[in-house]
């Protein structure tokens, strides 16, 4: 089962926590090299797999390859290979940036440069800062730093921008494409699409514990997700109410050419639009389109939140 | 796969040694404790705070303990103040820094790093026992020089503190890792494992004469260390007279080593049974 092309490989994996399924038979494979990203709603079960990938926690059922070793049984040579950026901590807060990305570096055979990696991850100027002393951006950069610093072949990023400022972002962002050239793979959870977009070469999307799509971030969803929609305005003859119209085609040129013909008011086609769904459109389609086990009471659909939380309280 | 050619297989990977990760441990662990104001006060400078309070106060005009001629109230408190340093070291310390790293993260991201817990627990041990030594040998500078009290003379009577110095090191590390999954959050550490120390300094012949407590509250004590390092310590720092004044009417060696010995043991058990690095709620 294990392909040395694949950097990860999950089958049917499943864990319960009381009576709640939080992974429910999924599967997923990672190719070495690429950049990763799992997206899904809170409470998918996203943190759930990836740290069972980790080594966190223990799982119920199926089979789990983490670089050709399963993680529930693998030892300081595996932990060697991995990097591991949990979600938000603050912990060692009377340490320097410089002290502990130094230590960090002693745990590993083959480290990186420590003071190379504190300048990848622009916190040169900070190093002599404690850590309780930097702003959450700078944090979770130093979180990177140490998960990074043992040169690690495989590392995962849960939710590693979460409560960024578009900004602070935008700078993460360029920091991982610096990573991918070295040749790292990367396993990223995220509920931000454009996260997803702008870094990840293949998107899993989570819901209910299983994945529900996966394809790269243009083709998520499928060639049907993306035809365009063209949008317009209809009166009836005499004044009656507008009516908004919507169709979904393959041929949009066509499509407006004939309506301009039937539909223009003075050669114009009231309200005319022509959009391509985003991302986000595919993904809240996709996580709305079939209801979770069943609908919550007042029917609002679900939707992607800013805070993961949910995954870590049972 | 270009990235995976110059990598060093898992079979051929040389990790650091255990030893030498727990030696780079005891220097991280030693800085976070001396940056942290609340453990450097509470726990390094207390004894040595209240021994400077209790025999200015208690030592005036040449005050003494027990029957005539009487020990001199610093040498008499000495003792207690090297047994309650040995214990804030040791349990405090560890109870309430490994509650606090257990929920704010800290262990669970050294369990994600290649790092064996072997070295983390002598970065801990490494840890305390130097700042146990240096709590120690300031309250012995200070004893001597500014009260007057007499160091021992004797060979014996340093081995006596050396053993019952270690042992007592010893049992309170392996208690406070133990007593560390008690807390159930960091921020609640504190104020669980405070109060455990203070009632043990009350009730063990550290602040009150032992022998003047009532004998339910002698028994009570008796099941706990703490009693024992510090009638340890009177036999290492008083003078041979007042041994006949112990409860026991002796120093109880074997005794002292039996009951410390035994936590040891206890607290060796349950802390490999109980070490959790994730919080009970994440796992």
């Amino acid at each position: 089962m294990t392909d040395p092309d694949f950097a990860v490989e999950v089958h049917d994996l499943r864990k319960r926590y009381g009576d709640k399924q939080a992974v429910d038979g999924l599967d997923l494979s990672v190719h070495r090299g690429e950049i990763f990203a799992v997206l899904g709603p809170n409470g998918a079960g996203k943190t759930t797999t990836v740290e069972i990938l980790e080594g966190f926690r223990n799982r119920d059922g199926g089979s789990v390859s983490v670089l050709g070793a399963d993680p529930a049984t693998a030892d300081r040579a595996w932990r060697s290979r991995i990097g591991i950026v949990l979600q938000t901590a603050n912990d060692q807060a009377e340490l320097t940036v410089h002290e502990l990305v130094h230590h960090f570096a002693r745990y590993y055979p083959h480290p990186r440069d420590p003071d190379e990696v504190i300048e990848s991850v622009g916190l040169s100027e900070k190093a002599g800062t404690r850590t309780r002393q930097l702003s959450g951006g700078q944090r979770r950069r130093l979180d990177v730093a140490l998960g990074i610093v043992g040169n690690p072949e495989l590392l995962f990023l849960d939710e590693p921008t979460t409560g960024f400022d578009p900004e602070a972002r935008h700078s993460f962002w360029d920091l991982l494409d610096g990573l991918r050239d070295t040749g790292t793979t990367v396993l990223l959870t995220t509920h931000y699409l454009d996260e997803a977009e702008h870094l990840a070469d293949r998107v899993a999307v989570v819901r209910d514990g299983q994945v529900i799509a996966l394809d790269t971030p243009a083709n998520l969803g499928g060639r049907n997700a993306r035809r365009a929609i063209v949008r317009w305005t209809e009166q009836s003859a005499g004044g009656g109410p507008v009516h908004h119209r919507e169709q979904r085609t393959d041929t949009p040129t066509a499509f407006v050419r004939d309506l301009a013909t039937r539909a223009a008011v003075d050669g114009e086609v009231p309200g005319l639009q022509v959009v391509r769904p985003s991302l986000e459109d595919v993904y809240l389609g996709m996580i709305g389109e079939v209801p979770a086990v069943e609908p919550p009471p007042d029917g609002r659909p679900r939707t992607a939140d800013k805070d993961d939380q949910m995954e870590d309280v049972r | 796969m270009t990235t995976s050619t110059d990598r060093v297989g898992p079979g051929s990977t040389t990790l650091p040694s255990t030893l030498a990760l727990g030696l780079a441990r005891v220097g991280l662990e030693m800085r976070q404790f001396f940056r942290e104001r609340d453990a450097v006060v509470f726990i390094f400078a207390y004894p040595v705070i209240m021994l400077g309070i209790f025999a200015t106060v208690f030592g005036q005009d040449g005050g003494t303990v027990g029957p005539p001629p009487g020990i001199p109230f610093a040498q008499y408190f000495l003792p207690g103040m090297i047994a309650t340093g040995v214990m804030l070291s040791s349990f405090q310390n560890l109870a309430t820094s490994i509650a606090v790293e257990r929920d704010d993260g800290a262990l669970k991201r050294l369990r994600g790093t290649p790092m064996p817990a072997t070295s983390y627990f002598l970065g801990k041990i490494g840890q305390v026992l130097v700042t146990s030594l240096v709590q120690t040998a300031l309250l012995l500078v200070v004893a001597a020089t500014l009260f007057d009290v007499p160091m021992p003379t004797t060979a014996s009577a340093w081995a006596t503190f050396a053993w019952v110095f270690l042992l007592g090191t010893a049992t309170g590390c392996v208690c406070g890792i133990g007593f560390s999954s008690v807390p159930r959050s960091g921020k609640s550490a504190s104020a669980v494992v405070v109060p455990v120390v203070l009632i043990l300094q009350f009730i063990s012949g550290v602040f009150f004469q032992y022998d003047s407590l009532p004998t339910w509250m002698q028994n009570l004590a008796a099941v706990f260390p703490l009693k024992w390092i510090a009638q340890g310590m009177r036999s290492a720092f008083f003078p041979a007279s007042a041994e006949a004044g112990e409860v026991g009417g002796s120093w109880q060696h074997p005794a002292t080593a039996a009951v410390l010995i035994v936590w040891l043991v206890v607290g060796l058990v349950v802390g490999v049974r109980k070490f959790r690095w994730q919080r009970r709620d994440d796992s």
